[in-house]
């Protein structure tokens, strides 16, 4: 092949760069490894992560199972090493998927449409945020403190140059948004009111409520959701004007953090203001039904500088396992998973001191009645049980209290150990 | 002659909702081993939804084989060469999906202890050393979602930093030749863009740089090699232009393909870059995502990285979150840890000469490629290619067959098309990055496609610009898509509905 071209040796290929810019000395990254040195390197530190352990860690990441049909659709080729799918001809298989997905999530959230996915549920709250400005002409935005924190931390750090201020809304005692809080600080100026539910402490927000406030002053409602089990059995938010979420909990498994899908929904009449990729159904020339990316004049690589946000790729596959996970669990499947965990979560719950009242689904506040989160953390860990997250770290007014989950993967003797553990005295 | 596909049975298969029958399931959960609990009671009647309609009521054999037949409707890398220019579409070793599976990894939560966390934060922090090392910067954060996510941190932290020294300035240059996401990028942290014209060798002109960098210009983003896939020869004084009116200078790596052991950004002035791990380290595309966007910044802008930061702490990794300056979170947690794992394990297989041979045998695949074309497609630029060549249209374009024409009679010929229309700059532009795991055999029958079509062309226009012929699809109609969006299923009306 270097004849062909006309070369001696391979550095000629690089000989034209300039001397001072060509790197003439080798990587410091030791030489390739063979295939079993790679998988033993991964296996061994793999063991040094929690393994075997029962959780009850959930805050924005779940502990499901993953139906076995995942992988085997996920693992094949032609979804896991195609790209994006550009040339509609050679990509129906993505393209129909996909739109299945954005079907499936309408449905879930009550919403009229809803795009291809997004990086995340946290980078999907700034994008609707931005949204809401875009359409209401408005630039401020209030979001509840019941909202996850780290996704009110991404809010701040995306809109910190888009004169979009921030303001957070405190939370009552049943540990849901103080309707007092937003009534006080929503005015005409407001853009959205954020929220989300079941909200980060696990209980159910009062969408109506909010969106009859919100509305009053003209500001779109936003609702957040991390847990998508719930909407197998909570009300959707259908007074919700832009609706953003986590789909981890279908089939996704929890990575230490991602990868995993994002969604984004609105109404109809806000399409052309979604950020993102969207599929859509049209014909192919003999008339036969036919999908293909669309509305791409909203995007990046056409509008450059104009486009409605920078993003360009979204979760192509790990929307495709949330949709083999909707579509394996069905109707029924759905909703007899979330009773499932309803069932868990209210059974470990009933053992507990819960700090607040409001209902919820599969997770909730408990307060820890003296002793330190972390200390009864550490007793679960000897009976290789990981337990809640200690709420201090995000809310200082919460240093006594933990954050608990319980979905149908809790069993009943581990949830016992968890009440025995708040229970009685450390050993000395 | 199309040598590389022939025509075989396709499967038909109909949407999920048009095969549901009420009643059917594809799952069994356990039995439950504590009370069941009246949802309306507890949540209350109002907090209580109804049936999800429309939802899918489905075998569990029947969703494995709905989700197996739309695959064989899909081209993928796996079915041959893939020549998008700047999306770098090289094989995605399996290896690497078997060890992101691995159990301890996958089903680590990002709440978990540190203490029983030290695996995963293990890979984080070799792949921050082997990306600072590979690229010649001195830290990473691996925290963005995507490349254009890394845009947006790699500009908020110059913004970050031009702030301390008191005037974050008002715009950012970017050159008429970039992806579309920088622009757009730019103006997500509040800068006004101003376009760079690229001189007649598809590079920077240094006059119209100079003349535009100001007071007011915070930085240039820049893409090397660039988007025509060749190497800007002035980057070091194109970058001391920049840093002598105190500006900065963004690289987009989505082309670093071409570089890795050949060149080190952080070498020839960058002060901030990203990567795609999803293009050069091989993660696989997905159809659209995961992606993963590596930033890696010079020590200037250290200060201002996302947090947390991985630190040593005796024999334990531990995230600290006390930076002062940092931007904040652009996402939660810590990155796309899984897209992490498989990059490692690309860059531990490569190893450091490994991934120089990579970069060779990329650079190679490309101009063994541009030489066998050049004859029949027009080179849109005369200066060496890199690990992309780009061609025009314009032989063609007389004959009223444009890129896109071009590109789905490709589809015919087995093979899916390269990147058309695209950089901008150059009229119908066909735009080919073969990578280096494409062989000599595959790389002759995609020349051998491209000059047959090319001879089509002159014989019988009206066959490439009707193509493709034989793909399940003809070709499709984003058109009527654009003007009626229908981007969800409904059921059909019933007759009676449909006769009110």
């Amino acid at each position: 092949m270097l004849d062909a071209i006309g070369l001696k040796s391979e550095e000629d290929l690089v000989s034209y760069l300039p001397a001072d810019v060509r790197f003439d000395r080798q990587l410091a990254i030791e030489d390739g490894k063979s295939e079993y040195e790679i998988v033993d390197y991964f296996k061994a530190l793999a063991a040094r992560n929690a393994n075997g352990y029962a959780t009850f860690l959930g805050a924005g990441v779940y502990n499901h199972f993953r139906p076995v049909l995942v992988d085997a659709v996920v693992s094949r080729g032609e979804f896991l090493t195609s790209y994006t799918p550009y040339q509609a001809e050679i990509s129906q298989g993505t393209l129909t998927s996909i739109f299945e997905f954005q079907t499936m999530v309408c449905q879930l959230t009550g919403m009229e449409v809803a795009n291809a996915s997004m990086y995340d549920g946290s980078s999907a709250v700034p994008e609707a945020a931005m949204m809401a400005v875009r359409i209401t002409g408005r630039d401020k935005v209030l979001i509840a403190r019941t909202v996850h924190p780290e996704y009110r931390e991404v809010l701040r750090t995306c809109t910190q140059h888009q004169g979009m201020p921030v303001e957070e809304l405190a939370y009552s005692e049943s540990g849901r948004l103080d309707l007092d809080d937003l009534r006080r600080k929503l005015d005409e100026e407001i853009a959205a009111v954020i929220i989300q539910t079941p909200n980060f402490f696990g209980s159910l927000e009062q969408v109506d409520e909010i969106s009859q406030i919100a509305s009053t002053k003209g500001a779109l409602l936003v609702v957040v959701f991390t847990e998508a089990v719930a909407l197998g059995l909570i009300e959707p938010p259908k007074a919700a004007d832009i609706v953003v979420g986590e789909l981890q909990s279908f089939a996704i498994s929890p990575s230490y953090g991602g990868p995993y899908a994002g969604i984004i929904a609105t109404r109809e009449k806000h399409i052309r203001q979604i950020p993102g990729r969207l599929v859509g159904e049209t014909t192919d020339a003999d008339g036969k039904r036919a999908f293909c990316l669309t509305l791409a004049t909203r995007e990046q690589h056409i509008r450059r500088e104009k486009a409605t946000s920078n993003i360009c790729t979204n979760q192509a596959l790990l929307a495709l396992m949330a949709t083999v996970f909707m579509s394996v669990y069905g109707k029924e499947g759905l909703r007899e998973l979330a009773e499932q965990n309803l069932a868990k979560a209210h059974y470990l719950a009933g053992k507990l001191p819960l700090k607040f009242d409001a209902p919820f689904f599969n997770e909730f506040v408990v307060r820890t009645n003296g002793k330190q989160p972390d200390q009864i953390n550490a007793r679960l860990l000897n009976g290789k049980i990981i337990g809640g997250l200690a709420l201090g770290r995000f809310y200082p007014e919460l240093s006594d209290c933990m954050l608990l989950c319980a979905t149908e993967m809790s069993r009943r003797q581990d949830m016992d150990a968890v009440a025995a553990a708040f229970e009685t005295e450390p050993r000395a | 002659m199309i040598k590389k596909v022939s025509k075989h049975i396709v499967q038909n298969e109909s949407l999920l909702f048009e095969v549901s029958s009420p009643g059917k399931r594809g799952y069994q959960l356990p039995q439950l081993d504590v009370p069941a609990v009246d949802a309306e009671k507890v949540l209350g009647k109002s907090n209580v939804r109804g049936e999800i309609e429309g939802f899918p009521e489905v075998s569990e054999f029947e969703v494995l084989r709905h989700f197996t037949r739309l695959s064989t409707w899909n081209y993928a890398i796996d079915l041959g060469l893939y020549p998008l220019g700047s999306c770098t579409m090289k094989y995605n070793p399996r290896v690497n999906e078997l060890v992101a599976r691995t159990e301890g990894l996958a089903w680590a939560h990002p709440y978990q202890p540190e203490s029983l966390s030290q695996g995963a934060m293990e890979v984080i922090a070799a792949l921050e050393s082997a990306l600072a090392e590979i690229t010649g910067m001195d830290a990473v954060t691996l925290q963005p979602a995507a490349g254009a996510h890394g845009e947006f941190t790699g500009i908020l932290m110059m913004r970050a930093l031009l702030e301390t020294r008191g005037n974050a300035r008002k715009k950012i240059l970017v050159p008429d030749s970039a992806h579309g996401t920088n622009p757009a990028t730019a103006m997500a942290v509040g800068y006004r863009v101003e376009n760079i014209k690229s001189n007649s060798r598809g590079m920077i002109d240094l006059e119209v740089l100079e003349h535009a960098v100001n007071e007011d210009v915070a930085g240039l983003m820049i893409t090397n090699p660039n988007t025509v896939g060749v190497f800007e020869e002035n980057i070091k004084k194109i970058c001391a232009i920049l840093h002598d009116k105190g500006a900065l200078v963004y690289m987009d790596g989505a082309n670093m393909n071409a570089l890795v052991g050949v060149a080190r950004p952080g070498e020839f002035g960058i002060d901030v870059m990203h990567l795609n791990l999803h293009k050069t380290f091989s993660t696989p595309h997905g159809g659209g995502g995961p992606g993963s966007g590596a930033v890696a910044v010079a020590k200037v802008l250290t200060p201002f990285l996302p947090g947390p930061r991985l630190k040593r702490d005796g024999d334990l990794w531990k995230w600290h979150h006390d930076s002062p300056q940092s931007i904040g979170r652009v996402r939660a947690y810590y990155g796309n840890f899984g897209v992490l794992i498989r990059a490692l394990a690309y860059i531990m297989a490569h190893g450091g000469n490994g991934l120089r041979q990579a970069t060779l045998d990329a650079l190679l695949n490309a101009n063994y490629l541009r030489k066998l074309l050049e004859p029949y497609y027009e080179i849109a630029y005369k200066a060496p290619s890199m690990h992309e060549c780009v061609f025009s249209d314009d032989w063609q374009a007389k004959k009223g067959v444009r890129t896109g024409d071009i590109a789905k009679r490709l589809i015919d010929y087995g093979f899916h098309p390269y990147t058309v229309s695209f950089p901008l700059i150059v009229r119908g532009a066909l735009m080919i990055e073969p990578t280096e795991t494409e062989s000599r055999q595959e790389l002759d029958l995609f020349a051998d496609a491209m000059i047959s079509i090319a001879k089509e062309v002159e014989d019988n226009p009206e066959l490439v610009r009707g193509a493709p012929h034989s793909t399940r699809t003809s070709r499709v109609d984003e058109v009527t898509a654009a003007r009626k969006p229908i981007v969800r299923w409904k059921p059909q009306p019933t007759e009676s509905q449909a006769a009110d």
